[in-house]
Formats: C-alpha cells, structure tokens, sequence
C-alpha cells in the first residue's frame, strides 16, 4: 500500500512538468533498438542517401561547369528531411494502430515526452546518416565545401529534426499508413519545387517567391549552398535559426494534435 | 481504505454519431468485477473512459477519488488494451524494461511480471514472433509493472488455454487480495464464476449486476450463461 502512495505522489509531483527526461530518453532509446532491429530500414536510412547523392554526382560527371556543386548541397539538405518525414509518421500511425499510443497516453506520459523523444531518436539517426553522406560527398566526390563541414552536418541534423517534426504532425490526420505516405506530395513536394534547386529562387515570380519563403526547406537548402560558397557562417546559423524554429513549431503542431482522449 | 475505486455518474459516450453508453451508473468496489456482454455493447468503451482515453459526451467517471484521466492518475492504473499493445518489434524484455522507465518502476519488476504471465523462457524473444496468446500475455504483463490500484484489463485471456486462464485469474484474485480492485471484461462466460461481482452489459446499458450466486438465483439457473441469456432476453422483451 506504501508504494502505491509513494507513485501516486510522484507522479503528482512529475504531473507539473511537462515533460520528464526519464520518459523522453526511455522513448528514444526504445525507438533506436526498435531501428536496430529492423535492419534494412536501418540500412535503407544509412544507405540510401549516399548511393543518392553518387548517383547525382555520376549523372552530372560528364557536364560542363560545377552543377554537382550547386545541386549537391541542396540533395544534402532535401535528403534527411524527406526521409525522416516518411520514417517518422508511418512509425507513430503504427504506433496509433497498434495500441501502443492509446496504452502509452493511459500512463504518466507527456505529449512532450513522445514527441520529443521521437525527434531525439531519429535526430540521431539523421546525424549518422549525415555525417556518412557528407563524408561521400566532401570525401569521395570532391564537394567544394568553403565552410566548415561540420556545419552542414548540423543543417541535416536540423533538416531531419524538421522533416520528423512535420511527420509527427501529420500522422494526426491520417488513420491509415496509406494516407500518411499522401502527405508527401501535399507538403514535401512543393517545398522541393520551390527552394532553389530548380530555379533560383530570387527569380522566381512574386508570389511564388513570397511562397518559397514561407517554406523551411527553402533555408535548409539556402543554408546548404552558402556552406559550399563561403567561409562566412553568420547568415548559416541564421537560416539553421529558421529551419529550428519551425522544427519547434512543428512539435509543438505535433503536441496540440495529439490527443490523449479520443472519440 | 477508498470507498469505490471507480464511481461512474450519468455517464454518456458517443462514438461513430452513435450513443454507445448511455447515461451510466456504476461503482465498482475492490475484489475483481467481471464485464460481460455481446460484441460492441460497449465494454471496451467503458474500459477506455476509466482510463481517460474516451471522449466523453456526458457525465463524469470519479477514479481512486480524483477524475478519471487526470494527470495523478496515471501511475496507478494498470491497463490492457483488448488488442495487445506491445511492440512487435521487440523482445519481450525490452517492451518491459521500456514500460517500466515510462512508469519509473524498478527494473527488477520485469523479473516479476514475466514470471506472472509465465512467459521467463520467452524473454528475449521478439514479440512479433510469438503465438496470439503468448502475446496478449507479454501485453498482460505490462499492466502488472507497477503498483496499480485500479487494474482495467479488457479481455485480456482471450486465447489462452485453461490451464494459463486459471492461473491468471487467481493472479487477479492476489492482486484483489493485496487491496487493488481488479476490472476485467471477458467473453467466456465460465470466467464470470470467477468473478466476485458480475457486471452484464447490453446496448451500453447494465442489465445485471451482482454476484454470480445472485445473478444465477435471480433467473433461478444452473449456470451463468443461461442466467445471461434469460437476462438478455427479458431485457430485449
Ligand atoms: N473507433 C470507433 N469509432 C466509432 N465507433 C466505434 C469505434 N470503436 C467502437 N465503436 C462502436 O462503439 C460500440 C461499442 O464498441 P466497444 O468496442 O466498446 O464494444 P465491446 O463491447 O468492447 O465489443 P467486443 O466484445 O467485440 O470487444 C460498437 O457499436 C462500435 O461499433
Ligand atoms: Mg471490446
């Protein structure tokens, strides 16, 4: 019986907060061993981007000029940000299909908690991942990079951080793994089209332009190229700031959408 | 000693545009309350507003004295979904140790509960590789973590053979025992003489509720299911 009082006040006492570090980490750590489990998604999120970003650098070996170091960064920057929104909302659908979420909500969980440790996880991944695509690129396939490289690494951590933000979002809204892949046409897709791979993007029309940079992705890749261009980070940590704060943005979508009580 | 674990008032639950419970009253004491009723009368629904995942549309559900899905709650529920809620992924072990530092429960319960659900030699097996039964005994297994003082165990022997099934409910009946009150909902209705208090439910609504002694001299049968099935049809009538 004393115990039971003794959890009873700390979960009183934890209630205050909104999220608990124990909590987060406990996710976060289940999320990774879950990955290591699966090892062709494991294989697939480590892999992939580089054979990408080799095959770009092949397509482009034979041009004139340095497109690969124009298109390069921003495949660098779209990459993680891409994958990890795919990852991150097929994984909690499964997670709200399963039982899982229901059974997690029922117990002294934060929104936070789950949140949070789901960007931790994959943010982790994401740095792994980018630091080999990275790796390929400065290493293997001579990207001119005039900054420091360790910074572009952390625009993918950023970048994939946002991509698992949107995708934690969007999984409210979908009740099928099929739905949940739709999403990417509505709200990656776009944001590939508009941020400056295809056209620059002060050369795109008005609106167009005003659209583009509304759109995250748009600094994550500005950011991307500026590494390649200059040594000067100042304008870097700026758009790192953007690409941050609607990684925030997104997780804190994320925590208004995810409901304890449903219908 | 709390009066009611669970005090139900006009309790009113609509899913799909469908009154699913309607206009409830319920208390439920301490010992194990069995739940029985047809498919979708609504007893997962019931399970689900104890615990604080239902949106309610009326009436309110009082839990060990605070509202149900309050924050202090939390901790002190035990609860199994009807479909088993672990991760497929991984070993039964893992899916435990998770739970565990989700509720901040020593990791020696884990030890505890595998052994409960007799699952000690399948410990580091993968979840998604173990039979239906092994399954819903691993999500078992996570409600027992803590210290609960409400368990809500919605069907949670389905599958099972008999031996494991008695087994289990006199692990209910111990953890009853040990001042916890015990909710389980069930299908199979030699379950309910295990109970010490029978709920029967229809169309979101009890139509019984006692021992199963008295539920059995009220329709004067032999046994429970006939005693239900007299129940059910005089309530239809
Ligand atoms: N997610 C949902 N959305 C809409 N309606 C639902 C949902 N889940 C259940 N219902 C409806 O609510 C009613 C009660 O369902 P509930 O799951 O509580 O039944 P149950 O008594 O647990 O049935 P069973 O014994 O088959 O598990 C059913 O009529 C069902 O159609
Ligand atoms: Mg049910």
């Amino acid at each position: 019986m004393n115990s039971q009082h003794e959890a009873a006040r700390s979960a009183r006492a934890s209630a205050g907060t909104p999220i608990s570090p124990r909590i987060t980490l406990a996710v976060a750590g289940r999320v990774l061993t879950q990955l290591r489990r699966d090892r062709r998604t494991l294989a697939m999120l480590l892999v992939l981007p580089c054979l990408l970003i080799s095959l770009l650098w092949w397509m482009f070996d034979a041009t004139q000029g340095s497109v690969f170091d124009r298109v390069g960064p921003a495949l660098l920057a779209m990459l993680p940000f891409i994958i990890m929104f795919l990852v991150t909302s097929v994984t909690t659908l499964r997670e709200r299909s399963s039982g899982t979420l229901e059974r997690l909500l029922a117990m002294p969980m934060g929104k936070l908690d789950f949140l949070v440790g789901y960007a931790l996880a994959f943010g982790a991944v994401a740095a792994a991942q980018s630091v080999l695509a990275v790796g390929i690129s400065v290493g293997l396939l001579d990207l001119d990079v005039a900054g420091p490289v360790w910074l572009l690494t952390l625009v993918a951590v950023a970048d994939a951080v946002l991509g698992t933000a949107l995708g934690l979002f969007v999984s409210a809204f979908a009740q099928t793994e099929f739905q949940a892949v739709q999403f990417m046409p509505l709200l990656v897709i776009p944001q590939i089209l508009l941020c400056g791979l295809f056209v620059p993007r002060e050369q795109l029309p008005d609106v167009l332009g005003g659209v583009s940079d509304v759109l995250p992705l748009s600094y994550a890749v500005d950011a991307m190229q500026r590494l390649t261009r200059t040594s000067r980070t100042g304008e870097v940590w700026q758009d790192v700031a953007v690409v941050a704060g609607f990684a925030l943005g997104g997780l804190a979508l994320g925590a208004a959408t995810l409901r304890r009580r449903t219908a | 000693m709390m009066k009611n674990a669970v005090e139900v008032h006009d309790l009113v639950v609509v899913r799909g545009g469908r009154e699913v419970l309607r206009n409830l009253d319920i208390t439920i004491g301490g010992g194990v309350t069995g739940l029985l009723g047809p498919s979708g009368c609504g007893k997962s629904t019931l399970m689900r507003a104890l615990v604080g995942v239902q949106k309610l549309a009326g009436g309110g559900v009082r839990v060990l004295g605070e509202e149900a899905g309050s924050a202090g709650l939390r901790a002190r529920i035990g609860y199994v979904t009807q479909a088993s809620s672990v991760y497929d992924d991984l070993t039964v072990a893992e899916n435990l140790l998770f739970f565990a530092r989700v509720l901040g429960v020593d990791r020696s319960a884990v030890d505890r509960v595998v052994e409960a659900v007799d699952l000690a030699s399948h410990r580091d097996q993968v979840v998604g590789r173990m039979s239906g039964g092994q399954r819903s005994r691993a999500s078992l297994a996570v409600a027992l973590l803590g210290t609960p003082g409400l368990l809500v165990l919605d069907e949670p022997t389905v599958g099972l053979d008999p031996v494991l099934r008695r087994d289990l409910w006199a692990l209910f009946h111990r953890i009853a025992d040990a001042g916890a009150s015990v909710f389980v909902s069930s299908h199979v209705m030699d379950e309910a003489e295990r109970c010490d208090r029978l709920l029967l439910m229809r169309e979101g609504r009890i139509i019984a509720d006692g021992s199963p002694d008295e539920i059995r001299r009220k329709t004067g049968s032999d046994d429970i299911e006939s005693a239900f099935l007299a129940i059910v049809s005089e309530d239809a009538a």
